[in-house]
């Protein structure tokens, strides 16, 4: 085998195992962010600060009772928290985490990320279907109205930044912002792919699947052990792959000043969206699901294609 | 007619002289027995034709009078129904009693004129098994389809000890099981529309969203509401038969249960019947007392209220703050009265206890925190604009709609009707506070959460001057009757030692009346109709709670929109099971 195989392997197996390991690290974050933000403590007793909670949690979840209820349709129903999880993953193979650290740097990265996380959309509706649980249908159906339409104009707002490095690679998009970060120019563009991203993690306030004073858990509520994990986990990692894009296609992603390994930078940035995200649960009561409908068709997209063309026109000025 | 004559004479003059038979009861409110045959006509003319009606049906609930010792001058020997109406114009009661004949009655229904008489009727059809004639849904509601029996009868037990031990036979089982099927048309919903199939959403008793056992049948189109119908009764205890063989004094502890969020401010609303009934005036002091400590529970159940309507609309934050701060509350009224939830507190003829030394310091405390905080939430909950999103033009309904189903509290302040008991029908001294009514405009959800948090100022305010002007005087009074009583005499002189005994180990004998108070609790208007036929325990006691009203109201405001928005309309309702199932 040659060392350029070789070298991808390893990154490969490093960018997992640390996507693995940072994912459940991020549920003890959350609660101890959380409970910052409220005046509580949170989990502080298994372990320094509580980190061995991850373990403790982890450890239960797998060994919870896994049910499959009799009234599901099983195949499907074990199918759906897989979908989420290797999509996610999948995605991460176009993000370039520092110089020459990335899996593979596609020359389609983007569309290569909106075709995985339109593919993780099917994991809530098979999941809520399968289920075959009024609840869990409502939050299906409300989770695909949602991605889908979250999912056009988050499509768009990239377009800007496609535009101004003239590549889909998100390497190049990165060495494009040696100048200026992009979200100088592209300010409008970034607000919305934010919030579009927070739709698509389905995080609150866009955790209209889940609804937990409405809808239980919506779709996941009859998923239990490492299934639900799953889900749990997924939900994390698309944490981790909408902070790590945001912060490559408008904050410069390595790039930094030279005190700082680039990789290091990287992972700063992107820490820093995670916190914004949890800061945000912590934060904000949850609209409605025919007024996020509203706010996105309504707003967004228009917003997100008049950035687009005037991007465009300025790029064609000064051409 | 004339207007300013009473309403006694007005109905005199409509219906013949001798129809009427009036009541003298200790509560002033005017009580006519009429025949049943004249109870529907009757009911029609005081909420239609007459001057000034009584368009609001307060409350409605039946007396078995089979056990009372025999009294030529009582008009009824079998059962007795009694209503209660109110006028806001006239700011007075109506207590229309109907003496019923035969072991299972049979009476007209009163819905055509007050929607909310429904829940009324069927609850006395549970519990006493009087018929209402014409009442499109005449089932049980509190207790279960498959209950024997109707608990409020005299002969029904009280305790289970009393009804042999519990056996759960194979078809007793399936009885039960059966009769929990759900079956849509059992509930009066169709499965179909002409161009849909409805879908049907069992929300509860177990569901984050409905703060208790309460459960809800929704018939969706989508996610629309089409119909909502609330189960009631996985919260009943039977508070009100528990009184029928507790002592008088020993009955306080039961009523902090009932609203179990607003503390003393349930045995507030039973004492005054009470105490009413005794002929007890409460020291000054002790009046101060309790009005402090019940502003405190209203501020304490408000809190409660906030945060959880905060979650409901899926911000997390807020019910911890707001939690921590009903710590605050507690702290005080631990304090104060030893125990933080259901103190227990208040007693016949006075408080439990004197106030501690340093009390004040605590109170001032409170005073001078509690702003700040409730500044803050205003920020985060009340002008944040998804919150705003959620409530604004949700739920509405207007004044009119608010009387014809029985709303009071914020609720009916909410649409406009500047109403508060304390302040219109003062009691226990609340005519020498200071203090305003805050009202909405709309009626919506929002505007149910702007006149809470606004009361809460108000409640602050009341305790600052009971804070400053805090009586001198003893605590409790020394009637007689005032449990339990005052000891100081005792060894002087046998007449008060007897008394004191007798009072503590009997309880005090309430002579024999009826009464009954309407106070402003945390959640609306709440009410003991005390009975008292010259016994140790109460004969009767009826307990009004606004909930029970308030849910009754649920299909017809959240009809049309979706299940997200039920969610927002049960927040802002801000009832409590407890107090709903008694």
């Amino acid at each position: 085998m040659d060392d350029a195989i070789i070298h991808r392997l390893w990154i490969i197996a490093g960018v997992l195992a640390g996507l693995l390991i940072v994912a459940p690290g991020l549920i003890w974050l959350e609660r101890r962010m959380l409970a910052l933000w409220q005046d509580r403590y949170g989990p502080n007793r298994a372990g320094p600060f509580g980190l061995l909670i991850v373990l403790a949690d982890t450890l239960k979840l797998f060994f919870k009772e896994d049910w499959i209820p009799p009234f599901a349709d099983k195949f499907v129903f074990v199918i759906a928290p897989t979908i989420v999880v290797v999509t996610v993953l999948l995605s991460f193979i176009v993000v370039p985490f520092a110089p020459g650290v990335m899996v593979s740097d596609l020359n389609i990265g983007i569309l290569y990320f909106l075709a995985m996380s339109s593919l993780g959309a099917y994991s809530i509706i098979l999941g809520g279907w399968a289920s075959n649980n009024k609840y869990s249908l409502l939050g299906a159906m409300r989770g695909a109205a949602q991605m889908i339409s979250y999912e056009v104009f988050m499509g768009l707002s990239m377009m800007g930044v496609v535009l101004l490095s003239g590549s889909f690679s998100l390497n190049t998009i990165v060495e494009a912002q040696k100048d200026m970060w992009f979200i100088i120019p592209q300010f409008a563009g970034f607000v919305i792919f934010l919030i579009a991203g927070i739709a698509e993690t389905h995080r609150l306030p866009f955790d209209i699947p889940e609804s937990e004073s409405e809808l239980i858990a919506g779709f996941h509520s009859e998923y239990s052990s490492m299934k639900f994990g799953l889900f749990f986990v997924g939900e994390y990692l698309g944490i981790i792959l909408i902070s790590s894009l945001t912060v490559s296609l408008y904050f410069g992603g390595w790039l930094g000043p030279d005190f700082l390994p680039p990789l290091l930078w990287f992972c700063l940035k992107t820490f820093a969206f995670i916190c914004f995200f949890i800061l945000l649960r912590a934060s904000l009561p949850r609209p409605r699901y025919d007024q996020l409908m509203e706010y996105g068709w309504k707003i967004m997209l228009p917003i997100a294609l008049l950035n687009l063309v005037v991007t465009a026109g300025v790029i064609l000025m000064y051409k | 007619m004339e207007s300013n004559i009473g309403p006694t004479e007005q109905l005199r003059l409509r219906f013949g002289e001798d129809i009427f038979i009036e009541q003298e009861t200790k509560d002033s409110i005017v009580s006519l027995w009429l025949p049943l045959d004249k109870l529907k006509v009757v009911l029609l003319f005081v909420k239609t034709e007459l001057p000034k009606p009584f368009q609001f049906f307060y409350d409605l609930t039946a007396i078995d009078e089979r056990s009372r010792k025999k009294d030529p001058l009582y008009p009824s020997t079998y059962f007795t129904l009694v209503y209660h109406l109110f006028s806001f114009e006239r700011n007075d009661f109506l207590r229309l009693k109907v003496a019923l004949t035969g072991e299972y009655p049979v009476v007209p229904t009163a819905i055509h004129l007050w929607a909310n008489a429904n829940w009324y009727e069927r609850e006395v059809y549970d519990m006493f098994g009087i018929k209402f004639e014409g009442h499109p849904h005449l089932k049980r509601i509190l207790m279960p389809l498959t209950w024997e029996g109707y608990p409020l009868r005299k002969e029904h037990p009280a305790r289970a000890t009393e009804m042999g031990s519990f056996q759960l036979w194979d078809d007793k089982m399936d009885r039960e099981q059966a009769a929990l099927q759900f079956k849509p048309e059992e509930w009066g919903l169709a499965r179909h529309s002409e161009d849909s199939d409805f879908m049907f959403l069992n929300i509860g008793p177990q569901h984050p969203g409905t703060h208790g056992v309460l459960r809800i049948v929704l018939q969706l189109d989508g996610e629309d509401i089409v119909d909502a119908v609330p189960d009631i009764g996985f919260h009943h205890r039977g508070a009100e038969k528990m009184a029928e063989r507790q002592s008088w004094h020993t009955y306080i502890p039961y009523t902090d249960r009932i609203d179990y969020l607003g503390g003393v401010i349930n045995n507030l609303a039973y004492l005054l019947s009470v105490e009413n009934l005794a002929g007890i005036k409460v020291p000054p002091r002790a009046q101060v007392i309790r009005v402090m400590m019940c502003e405190f529970f209203r501020i304490s159940s408000h809190l409660v209220w906030f945060g959880t309507f905060a979650q409901d609309v899926g911000q997390l934050s807020p019910v911890f703050y707001m939690f921590t701060d009903r710590e605050r509350v507690f702290d005080v009224v631990e304090a104060i009265c030893g125990d933080r939830m259901h103190p227990n507190w208040f007693r016949i003829g006075g408080v439990a206890q004197d106030l501690p030394i340093g009390w004040e310091t605590l109170v001032k405390k409170f005073i001078d925190y509690f702003p700040v905080k409730l500044k803050e939430y205003d920020k985060l909950v009340l002008r944040n604009t998804l919150f705003k999103a959620r409530t604004v033009g949700i739920g509405i309904f207007t004044q009119d709609e608010a009387i014809e189903w029985g709303v009071t509290g914020a609720g009916l302040r909410a649409c406009g009707l500047e109403w508060d008991f304390r302040k219109k029908r003062p009691y226990s001294g609340y005519e020498m506070f200071d203090f305003d009514i805050p009202t909405g405009n709309h009626g919506d959800c929002y505007d149910r959460a702007t006149v809470r948090v606004e009361e809460m100022r108000q409640s602050l305010r009341i305790i600052e001057q009971c804070m400053k002007n805090m009586p001198e005087g003893p605590y409790k009074s020394d009637h007689h009757l005032a449990t339990p009583p005052i000891k100081k005499n005792t060894l002087k002189d046998i007449e008060t030692l007897i008394t004191h005994f007798l009072g503590v180990t009997w309880g005090p004998v309430i002579p024999p009346g009826e009464s009954m108070i309407c106070t402003e609790a945390a959640k609306g208007a709440n009410s003991y109709y005390a009975i008292s036929d010259g016994n140790t325990s109460p004969y009767r006691m009826r307990i009004r709670t606004p909930s029970f009203a308030h849910i009754q109201m649920l299909p017809y405001i959240s009809r049309g929109y979706t299940v997200a928005d039920l969610l927002s309309i049960l927040g802002a309702m801000d009832y409590v099971l407890a107090d709903i199932d008694r």
